[in-house]
């Protein structure tokens, strides 16, 4: 295996993922398989390859620059309007700092 | 069969309203939702609206619009302003968008009328609809089937004869597998043609909105009417749209195609023979036929699943319980995000979200991440070269018609797989479409895949179109 049961709890702290136990047996595996399969472009020599990042085309280098003027924004409340907890025009969360 | 121009000449001649074929269309939609499960949300109030507003412009004597009275159906990544939208996912079952999507505003101010909004797999990442949180959809010419993935569902509403038209989204083949497995027309425009501002973003470098239709001449018209700068989205293109439906009846004589050795090995054999048959009727109209090589072609798979997922991992970031609808209750921040995000996705998008955040994290980036960008770039190189010898390329869609339902649900390595030939169009940002050339004994639909040059989608619907007259398919 590609990845150990630990690493694997780990990628999934960056990733902000609660696991359960099944899970992370199971993504282990999965990755393992998918990693492998990955491994092929070893194969390659890309030495001397420019990266490719975006599809880009021909533009000036200020071509995506739009006129700055003013624009109505979506509004206070529309924004908040999906939000699961919201009150005096903020989104809530839980408290993150003790008194 | 319905087609834009036939609701034209209805509308035109006053056979029928607007607002009776977008009623029709509701129901029609409605009944086949218990077989096909191809809609997630029906819009009767935004529909009739504008049916209306169509009817008032022809009763005025004014232009409807060059979709004006056509129904619609868009995929449910695709926002819509006071409209549900879910992307196939748990997370956003009641998210109410503040906002239209460039393509939607186009399309209905083109007279286009959204019917609703179809089920697909969650955040468009799949490849046979099985993975939205709603259930998958059914194909409509075999019940047991996929309807194909991740615009699953916009395409069995085209299939089933819901809609005329319906709008998708592509990373990898969402658009062009789904259309062949349901044997309709499915469009991928040049890598941004079309805006993206207002599609949920999955992989930023690959995303596109696209087309389906019964007929070529209506995906052309309709990709016309969503196409160009959009100053709302920066990677949108300046170049100009031609109107690709008035382009559609030049010859296709001596225009050369190129066929890539590489797409028609392991085929599925009556795949193989109806994608031959197709390349010999080109041949017939007059097409010089040769064979070609993509010749990094078997790396596209890796390349594709460290690129899309790694950016799908960054993207998927901001459903953290705090902005979107739905949060678990967590007495901590970071366990209300772990939490809530751990609830919310269903098992295909964290295991994409955990391959592009080891492919990113640190140590790794460069053996994935940077790697998989090089070796798209000899990918994208594959086609530039083949472009200096001939016109269009063809190939599968896909190596097999649509399977059966849970037939490859347990193993995602194999799901990613049967991608191999969609994937390097969004790779290389390319315009490619699938269309109908046939059905297998078993009268399963196959498609066939063309694609051309960078902003070139002219010729790609001239053969498309050209093939579509003679082929009764």
């Amino acid at each position: 295996m590609k990845l150990t049961e630990q690493e694997v709890r780990g990628v999934a702290d960056l990733a902000n993922l609660a696991l359960t136990d099944d899970e992370v047996a199971r993504m282990r595996h999965d990755l393992d398989e998918i990693l492998t399969h990955i491994d092929k472009l070893n194969e390659l020599d890309t030495s001397g390859v420019e990266p490719m990042a975006q599809v880009l085309f021909d533009a000036e280098e200020t071509a995506t620059l739009r006129e700055d003027r003013e624009r109505p924004p979506v509004g206070t409340e529309a924004a908040l309007a999906n939000a699961p907890l919201s009150g005096s025009g903020y989104f809530k969360i839980p408290k993150v700092i003790e008194r | 069969m319905t087609t834009i121009d036939s609701i034209r000449k209805g509308l035109l001649a006053k056979q029928f309203t607007a607002r009776e074929i977008a009623q029709k269309a509701l129901a029609h939609g409605e009944a086949k939702n218990a077989e096909t499960n191809a809609f997630l949300t029906f819009s009767p109030e935004r529909a009739l609206a504008a049916a209306d507003a169509v009817d008032q412009k022809i009763a005025a004597g004014e232009d409807p619009g060059a979709l004006g009275g056509v129904p619609i159906a868009v995929k449910d990544v695709i926002v819509t302003r006071g409209l549900r939208t879910t992307c196939g996912s748990r997370l956003l079952e009641t998210y109410i968008p503040p906002y239209d999507a460039t393509v939607v505003a186009r399309l209905e101010q083109a007279g286009g009328v959204i019917i609703g909004k179809t089920n697909c797999d969650e955040f468009a990442m799949g490849s046979s609809n099985e993975n939205s949180a709603y259930g998958p959809v059914r194909n409509p010419v075999a019940l047991d089937r996929v309807a194909g993935g991740s615009s699953g569902g916009s395409a069995a509403a085209v299939a089933q004869g819901t809609v005329p038209l319906s709008l998708g989204s592509d990373t990898g083949g969402s658009v062009r597998q789904p259309a062949s497995f349901c044997g309709v027309v499915g469009v991928t425009p040049t890598y941004g043609r079309v805006s993206r501002y207002g599609l949920t973003a999955f992989a930023s470098s690959l995303d596109h909105v696209g087309p389906f239709a019964t007929t070529v001449k209506d995906a052309a018209t309709l990709l016309r009417a969503i196409a160009g700068r959009d100053e709302c989205d920066a990677t949108s293109a300046f170049a100009p749209v031609p109107d690709y439906a008035s382009a559609l009846d030049a010859n296709v004589r001596g225009l050369k195609i190129g066929m890539p050795r590489e797409y028609f090995e392991n085929l599925e054999s009556e795949t193989g023979d109806l994608v031959h048959r197709a390349v010999d009727t080109l041949k017939q109209l007059g097409c010089e036929v040769r064979e070609i090589t993509l010749p990094h072609t078997q790396y596209a798979i890796a390349t594709y699943y460290i690129i899309a997922t790694a950016e799908a991992s960054s993207n998927l970031a901001r459903y953290d319980g705090v902005r979107y609808t739905r949060r678990a209750q967590a007495d901590t921040l970071s366990d209300m995000y772990r939490r809530s995000r751990g609830e919310g996705f269903g098992a295909e998008c964290k295991r994409r979200i955990m391959l592009g955040t080891y492919v990113l994290s640190a140590g790794y980036y460069d053996a994935y991440y940077l790697k998989a960008q090089k070796v798209r770039a000899l990918l994208a190189k594959d086609f530039s070269d083949a472009f200096k010898e001939v016109d269009a390329v063809v190939a599968p869609v896909s190596p097999f018609p649509a399977f059966k339902l849970g037939e490859k649900m347990n193993d995602p390595l194999a799901m990613y797989l049967s991608d191999i030939f969609t994937i390097t169009g969004d790779l290389a940002g390319i315009p490619c479409m699938s269309v109908p050339c046939g059905k297998t004994a078993a009268g399963l639909p196959v498609g066939l895949q063309i694609l051309t040059r960078h902003f070139d989608e002219t010729s790609m619907f001239r053969v498309a179109h050209a093939y579509e007259q003679t082929s009764n398919v």
